[in-house]
């Protein structure tokens, strides 16, 4: 058992949110989604407040090892996924982490008090990589709209909250500092990496979105040293994800500091990726001694547990500034 | 989606299964596949599809793909059960399938989607183009001898691909040199005049389906369409897939492919 934010796990591997859709594939796959279920808990798609239809489609490309998608956050808002959706998930074996966003602190603070109440929900996760419609800037890409948005719904919950990461952000690690100390209990990271592609014949931009987020192995170093600085700088739990395709890349991120991992893109190429990639990790780390043994970290001076069991020592190189309360 | 679907679907094993090639046929301007796939359902419905991904040197071709699996209606399925695929090399996913050889594997997703719903009225009709005759062939068998298969192609070559058909077949080629010149929208307005009394079933590029959609919508005719949109999962996982119906935005993989023609608006 896994103890991350305080959810007991089952194991290490998670999805990212938005690339599996546990309602559809029973649709596909019937009752043995539930019985062989891939991961250790189950991030939702991003719920929003209103009903969103998305960017028109074309929504993929294919890029080298990887893809770039302009999904737009499709869902059916916040009063059809409450009615609707919670309890088609009930058969789900695993903790249930809901994603949300709301373009600014009021009406992510509506999602969270609504989400967190259902006893359902074991966590949630707030999508960051939107714009404040006051501010106009990304919220995840900037410290102080971070810490805002986190302040404003931690009142709300005694619940876990994960903060999901944008790598499109000057800092990342300044980012994370700041939700951690808003009060944060984890951070997630890498969201997509922007990209584009264009028209093959009329040389305009491919995607119905124009630009969309680049997955997959082709972005997994990048995800990698990302995940290796924020873990360096914060106490918190950290959710590694990026181009994850086998229990070494899993390893991988684990052993650059995150508490557990995620894995996205590869579940397009093979539904029951989770699984296999968590039997991969364990073969591995069964090598090493096993999951929970703590093990010296590559930077730090100390080792820690693997799970987030504890917190490590306050870092004394944050230099992050207390957020400003709205 | 309607209350009561009359769209059937076999489910899929959870989770990609390794299967291995038989036969590799040419046919013209087409590659037939058949793949040995034990593990997976001898019952998949017509116009339900796969995912298909070689099991080697998946990626690496030009501009380092393909990396995505491919999405690909089943032809034909026999005992074993073996599974037929039609295919046209016309990009880096496409072109590695067609270069695999017999006893090469091949990692499978499906039976995936819903697939064409029984005649609702009259006698069945089916309209394929180019490589979209392929789920019209189990169609076919299935519904007997006597569903005329109207099928359209660029050329020749391309026709050849009518040969795979059981039953009675009508050829129309855009360039005349085999059967009808002129479109398969064409052969289907002609048997709609002898009697319209039909359910018509069609799979084919946007152009053909939107033609057939149009033809069916103006003469109160029934339709079914087996629609076609880049997948990354085949599952409902992506959001990727998504066409514009009556009904907002719907994902082909699990509300499609097969789609009632009066849910949409036209075929883009």
């Amino acid at each position: 058992m896994i103890d991350f934010c305080g959810i007991r796990l089952a194991g290490p591997v998670l999805n990212g949110s938005g690339t599996f859709d546990a309602i559809a594939a029973e649709r596909a796959f019937g009752d043995a989604l539930w019985e062989a279920f891939p991961f250790d808990a189950y991030v939702t798609k991003t719920i929003t407040l209103e009903p969103r239809a998305g960017n028109p489609p074309p929504r993929l490309w294919e890029t080298p090892a990887g893809m770039i998608n302009s999904i737009g956050l499709p869902n059916k808002g916040l009063e059809r996924f409450l009615a609707e959706d919670l309890s088609r998930l009930a058969p789900l074996p695993v903790p249930l982490v809901v994603s949300v966003m709301g373009h600014g602190p009021g009406e992510l603070a509506r999602l969270v008090g609504a989400v967190a109440e259902r006893e359902e929900v074991a966590a949630l996760e707030l999508n960051v990589s939107c714009p404040n419609v006051e501010s106009g800037l990304i919220i995840g890409s900037d410290p102080a709209e971070t810490a805002r948005a986190v302040a404003a719904v931690r009142p709300l919950t005694g619940k876990p909250l994960i903060v999901k990461l944008t790598p499109n952000a000057t800092d990342p690690p300044a980012v994370a500092a700041a939700a951690e100390e808003a009060g944060a209990d984890a951070v997630s990271l890498v969201n997509t990496l922007k990209g584009m592609a264009l028209h093959p014949r009329t040389r305009e931009p491919w995607l119905g979105g124009r630009t969309g987020g680049v997955s997959g192995p082709a972005i997994r170093a990048i995800a990698l040293a990302q995940v290796h600085a924020v873990a360096q700088r914060v106490g918190i739990a950290v959710v590694g994800m990026g181009g994850i395709q086998t229990g070494a890349h899993a390893r991988d991120f684990l052993d650059a500091g995150a508490t557990v991992v995620a894995v996205g893109t590869e579940s397009f190429r093979d539904p029951a990726a989770g699984r296999r990639i968590r039997a991969e990790l364990a073969a591995l780390t069964e090598a090493d001694g096993g999951f929970a043994q703590a093990r010296p970290h590559p930077g730090r001076e100390e080792p820690r547990p693997m799970w987030g069991t504890g917190k490590k020592p306050a870092n004394t190189r944050k230099t992050v500034k207390q957020p400003q309360r709205t | 989606m309607t209350v009561a679907d009359p769209r059937p679907r076999t489910l899929a094993p959870f989770g990609r299964r390794r299967a291995v090639v038989r036969e590799v046929e040419r046919l013209g301007a087409y590659v037939r596949l058949r793949v040995d796939d034990g593990e997976g359902p001898a019952d998949p419905r017509p116009g339900q599809f796969y995912m298909l991904a070689a099991a080697e040197r998946w990626g690496a071709g030009a501009d380092e793909r393909p990396f995505l699996p491919r999405a690909l209606s089943f032809a034909r399925v026999t005992g074993g059960p073996a599974l037929d695929f039609v295919l046209e090399a016309v990009g880096p996913g496409t072109e590695r399938l067609a270069e695999l050889r017999p006893g090469e594997g091949l990692w499978l997703t499906g039976p995936l989607g819903a697939g064409f719903p029984p005649p609702e009225r009259g006698r069945p009709l089916l309209a394929g183009g180019g490589i979209g005759v392929a789920p019209l062939l189990c169609w076919q068998d299935e519904l007997g001898p006597q569903a005329v298969a109207l099928l359209g192609f660029r050329s020749a070559a391309h026709a050849e691909a009518a040969r795979l058909f059981a039953g009675a077949v009508e050829v129309a080629t855009d360039d005349g040199s085999a059967g009808h010149r002129g479109s398969v929208t064409d052969l289907l307005a002609a048997e709609l005049d002898r009697d319209g009394e039909a359910t018509v079933y069609a799979c084919g590029p946007p152009a053909m389906l939107e033609a057939v959609r149009a033809l069916c919508a103006d003469r109160g005719v029934p339709c079914w369409l087996a629609l076609e949109a880049g997948m990354a999962c085949g599952y409902g996982a992506c959001f990727g897939c998504v066409v514009p119906t009556r009904d907002g935005y719907v994902r082909l993989c699990v509300d499609g492919p097969v789609l009632d023609g009066a849910l949409l608006e036209e075929v883009a």
